[in-house]
Parts: structure tokens; sequence; C-alpha cells
């Protein structure tokens, strides 16, 4: 556990992260744990955890609300994490940073905030088939409210998307598109730039579900030209309940608040209230403060190990996993893509994923098995759901060759 | 199977008994009862797990026939399976004992006293130690109960 006190560090070689995430110094089960389910969520790094811990036991008070010590503390610290979230992905702005509680959040706020008054009968409303559950409902939730249409462009066998006909459905009546960076069940790494660059040219917004993104590559939401873009702390090693909805200024400032309530205000009279400026408007109420501060940490951390690194380092292993698994007699792997991040999704003869996830975790090796929220990319596969095991930059080749042991008595053991 | 060294203790070899894996295998009972008198879905939320679970009654509420289709993990499947096996020509409350003993037995660690000889469904007590698959264990059972009660709606396990 000593390596554990080297937190601050600057990281000399990306194997040495491990070292900075207590949590995957334990044993599970008797055998190390070997933690493939960062693309549910990711361990927190001893900075992040630490400046949670700091911020509870000296500088907690509320923000923008007091004129005394503690409170100005925890404003410095919560606007602080604005501004370095509005450098890490290069927003104009820190205005365009909006703090909410995770990406569902920052995507049900668009929904009702930017398309619900925009839409109406016979707009329609694009999205891909391989989103996940929160990047679907939401708009199913507006075409309920308005009487506009959900269209869904289509994925090949390998779970890419199958872009052939997207021109002529963008050009049919599409008032928003939304859609994954990455594809959380099956890693695909969408043309995202592309899609923005075509419907910039008929003028849609594009929301980018970026959950699966950030924690994997170098985010810049002016290269990518998106409209809005939504991430979670949770996935890209920062606290859960916490995220961020990234607008462009020109969208937000003509959209109405999301959620009235404190903080969100600058004068409330019974005979009408007027609304705080960006990004103000759109966060009511006491914020998540401390899951901020966090978020910030791990924005910290992620540069300091680099994004580059990472996704060099992440890109090996998914190799070496994708080869590794394909050696297993009875293995079927789920999601192929040419392009795609460090998750892979898969089926073992006929082996239910829950037995399989049960067998795995009795080893150490924690993996996710279902449906992972994305219920239509299984229907596409016509399979109840997969065993998924997707790595972060934490991980290694001892990792992967300890889930292919794994997987291995589970053949066995239903043999 | 029961050659195999599973090293990782023998937990893992009493949750898939050789009977689980064989009733996993070679559900009994399996499809649809096309002249069911009462039926109800199970669908287990965390981990996709659906079944429906038919059950034809006589005029004396006996229970004629039993069916189940879907599709689920070894332990929800074996447990359909088993289940179906063993309330074939019970009455309704000789059933219900059965939901009472075995969901009894699958969550209340404490509970030693046997009102009932489970037999071949103590097969299915290796879940004990699997806090998170117990569900999959109980599921049919619920479904069997709502059945019997006729809810018309699914249950889940939530
Ligand atoms: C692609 C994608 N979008 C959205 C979400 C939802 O994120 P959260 O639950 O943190 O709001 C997830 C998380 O599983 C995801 O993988």
């Amino acid at each position: 556990m000593t390596q554990l006190q080297h937190s601050e560090s600057n990281i000399e070689s990306i194997e040495s992260c491990r070292d900075d995430f207590p949590a995957l110094h334990q044993d599970i089960h008797g055998h190390s744990i070997v933690y493939l389910d960062s693309a549910a969520s990711a361990q927190q790094p001893l900075s992040v955890i630490n400046a949670v811990a700091d911020y509870h036991r000296h500088d907690h008070a509320n923000v923008h609300r007091g004129v005394h010590t503690l409170s100005h503390r925890a404003t410095e610290a919560y606007e602080g994490a604005r501004d370095k979230i509005q450098a890490f992905i290069n927003a104009a702005s820190r205005r365009e940073i909006i703090f909410t509680s995770g990406t569902t959040e920052s995507v049900n706020l668009v929904a009702q905030s930017y398309c619900r008054p925009r839409v109406g009968r016979g707009d329609k409303i694009l999205i891909t088939h391989l989103e996940h559950h929160s990047n679907i409902v939401p708009w199913q939730l507006v075409c309920e409210q308005t009487g506009a249409e959900l269209i869904v462009v289509p994925i090949d066998a390998s779970g890419q998307l199958d872009l052939e006909n997207f021109d002529e459905m963008l050009a049919d009546s599409v008032r928003f598109v939304a859609i994954a960076h990455v594809s959380n069940a099956l890693g695909t790494i969408n043309p995202v730039k592309d899609i923005i660059a075509k419907a910039g040219q008929l003028g849609i917004p594009v929301l980018v579900d970026g959950a699966q993104g950030i924690p994997h590559m170098d985010v810049d939401v002016a290269d990518l030209g998106c409209d809005f873009y939504a991430f979670s702390g949770h996935k890209m090693f920062g606290p859960t309940g916490v995220g961020v909805l990234y607008g462009r200024e020109s969208l937000l400032n003509d959209m109405p608040p999301y959620q009235g309530g404190g903080d969100m205000i600058l004068e409330v009279s019974f005979t009408g209230t007027t609304y705080n400026d960006l990004p103000y408007k759109f966060e009511a109420g006491t914020p998540n403060i401390s899951g901020v501060i966090g978020l910030g940490a791990a924005v910290d951390y992620l540069q300091n190990v680099g994004l580059d690194r990472i996704a060099r380092h992440e890109q090996e292993l998914l190799t070496y996993m994708t080869n590794q698994l394909a050696e297993i007699k009875g293995i079927k792997l789920i999601g192929t893509a040419a392009h795609k991040a460090s998750v892979q999704s898969f089926l073992i003869d006929d082996i239910h994923p829950h037995d399989l996830g049960t067998i795995l975790d009795h080893q150490g090796v924690a993996v996710r098995t279902g449906h992972h929220c994305a219920m239509p990319v299984m229907e596409f596969y016509r399979i109840p759901g997969t065993t998924r095991a997707s790595l972060a930059l934490y991980n290694n080749f001892a990792d992967i060759d300890r889930l292919v042991t794994a997987l291995d008595k589970a053949r066995r053991l239903f043999a | 199977m029961s050659a195999v060294n599973i090293n990782s203790g023998d937990e893992l070899r009493e949750l898939y008994r050789e009977l689980i894996l064989d009733h996993a295998r070679n559900p009994r009972h399996f499809g649809k009862l096309e002249d069911a008198t009462h039926s109800a879905e199970g669908i287990n939320p965390l981990c996709g797990d659906k079944l429906k679970l038919y059950l034809r009654l006589d005029a004396g509420h006996r229970i004629e026939d039993a069916a189940f289709e879907g599709s689920g993990c070894a332990i929800s499947v074996a447990s359909a399976s088993l289940l179906t096996d063993t309330v074939i020509g019970l009455d309704v409350p000789g059933a219900m004992s059965y939901f009472t003993a075995i969901t009894r037995r699958m969550t209340d660690v404490e509970s030693t006293e046997e009102v009932l000889d489970l037999d071949k469904l103590l097969a299915l007590e290796g879940v004990r130690e699997f806090p998170s698959r117990i569900k999959c264990a109980t599921l049919a059972w619920h479904a069997l109960k709502s059945a019997l009660l006729s809810h018309t709606s699914p249950v889940t396990t939530e």
C-alpha cells in the first residue's frame, strides 16, 4: 500500500497509474481484483478521493451565497473546477459549462429545454440504433409531448453505424440529432465529427452523448463543432452524481431554465422572476459541490497522465484482449467495428452472461453482464445480453490474462 | 463436469450443481401451455431474465399441468423447470406452501425449520452464498404466486 502515497506524482509510466487507485489493491473471493467494468463506473484515484475528503474536512459550505470564509473557499473550488473543465474540452467560455447530476440529466435538460419547445408534428429527432437508454428515452418523451417522430440510424453486423442513407434521412425534416460518441455496449467510436458537419450544413443542432468518449480520448468541442456535449464524472475517474452539459452559448441563451429554484435567479418577486446568467440559469438549487470538486481533480488526473498516452495504452490492451478472446473456443465477439474504444462484449457457448458474471466474480474478475442499458442493440443481435469487459488506463496485460483464465474455468464448469 | 477442479472454492460448484445444469440445459415442461387457465410473467430487470409461467387448473383447483417459456440464466431456468416438476398435481394451497418454503429457504439464512420436504428443490440452495443471484432462483416462484392469485401484470424481482 505504500505506493498509494504518491498520488500527486508526475506519472512516469502508465503502468504505475494503477498504484494511484486504492480500490484496485484488494482481494475479491481470495483473488486480487481485476476490474474490467470501468465503462459502467471507473475507479477513483487517490487524488480525487482526497480532494473530496479535504473539501469535506476543511472547506465545506454552500456556494455563491455567503460572505464567510468557508463559503468563499467552497465557491472558489467549485468555480475552479468549471474553469478546468472548460479548458479540458476546449469550450469557448466557462458560461458554456453546466454542472448536472450526470449524462442522463444533461440529455434530459437539452431534450426539455432546447428541443421540446422547438419541435412538433412533422418534425423528426434523429438518434442511432446503438444509443444508451439515456439517449433514447428523453427523446421519446419529447416525441410524446410534441408529436415529433424519432428516427433511428441503423447499425451493421459489426456494430458500426450504417450511414448509407444518412444524408437523405437527415434532409427529411430532422430538427435535432442526438448521438453517442462511443457506444457503451459495443465500443464503436462513431464518426461524430462528420455527422456534426453534415448536420451543420443543414442547420441542425447536434448533441453528443460523450459518457463513453471522454474517458478514452482527447475531446475538443470546438474541433468537433457540436452544439451540446454531455458526460458523467463517474466514468472519468470522478465521483458519481455529477456530470457536465457543454452547450454552445448562443443556444443556451435562448433556452428556458430546466428547473426553478435558488441560484438560478437574479431577482424573485411574485410578479415575476429574472433568471440568472449562464451557466447559473441551469444550476438550480445547492449543487453537488463535493462532486464537482472531485470531478475537477479527475480532470487534473487525466491531464497529468495525458489523454494521448491513455488512448495509446488502451488501444494496445484492446488489441491484445480482442486477440486473446478470439482464441477462446465457443466465443462470439459482439461489436467488432474498425474504430473502437477499449470495450468488448461477447458470448461464450450457451452460457448465460449472468452465470458467466458470477463465475468470473468468484475468481476476482469484475465484468458487466446484461443488456448494458442498450436493449435495442441486444434486440439487433437477437440476444438477451452480453458479458462486457471494459478497460481503463489502470488495466494491464495481466488483467486480460486473468480474464481469459477465468473464462476458461467457466467453460469447464459448464462443459 | 463434477470432475473439474475449480480452484476458487466449492461455492461455485454448489451453485451450479449437476441437477441445476441439467435442468438449465434441458428444461422440463418448456413451452407454451395453450389451454392454460392461469399465467404470469416474471421479469428480473437486473439481468434481463424473462419468463412466462402457465398453469392449467382443474375444476377442483388442482394444477393439472404447468409449463414455462422465456429466457434467463441457468439458475432462473433451472428453478422454473424444477418448479413445474414440483407443482403439477398439487392443489393451490399446496403450491403456495412450496412458494413460501422456497422463498424463505433462499432469503432467510436463519431458517432451518422444514415444513416441507423440498427434495430436488434443495439443489437451488447454492444461491444462498450468492446474494446477487437469489432473485434468479425465486423469479419463477414469484410468477407462480402471481399466477395463482391471478395477477395480470408482470411481476418483477425489484
Ligand atoms: C453511452 C452512455 N450514455 C449515457 C450514460 C448514462 O450515464 P449516467 O448514468 O452517468 O447518467 C451511460 C452510462 O452508462 C453511457 O454509457
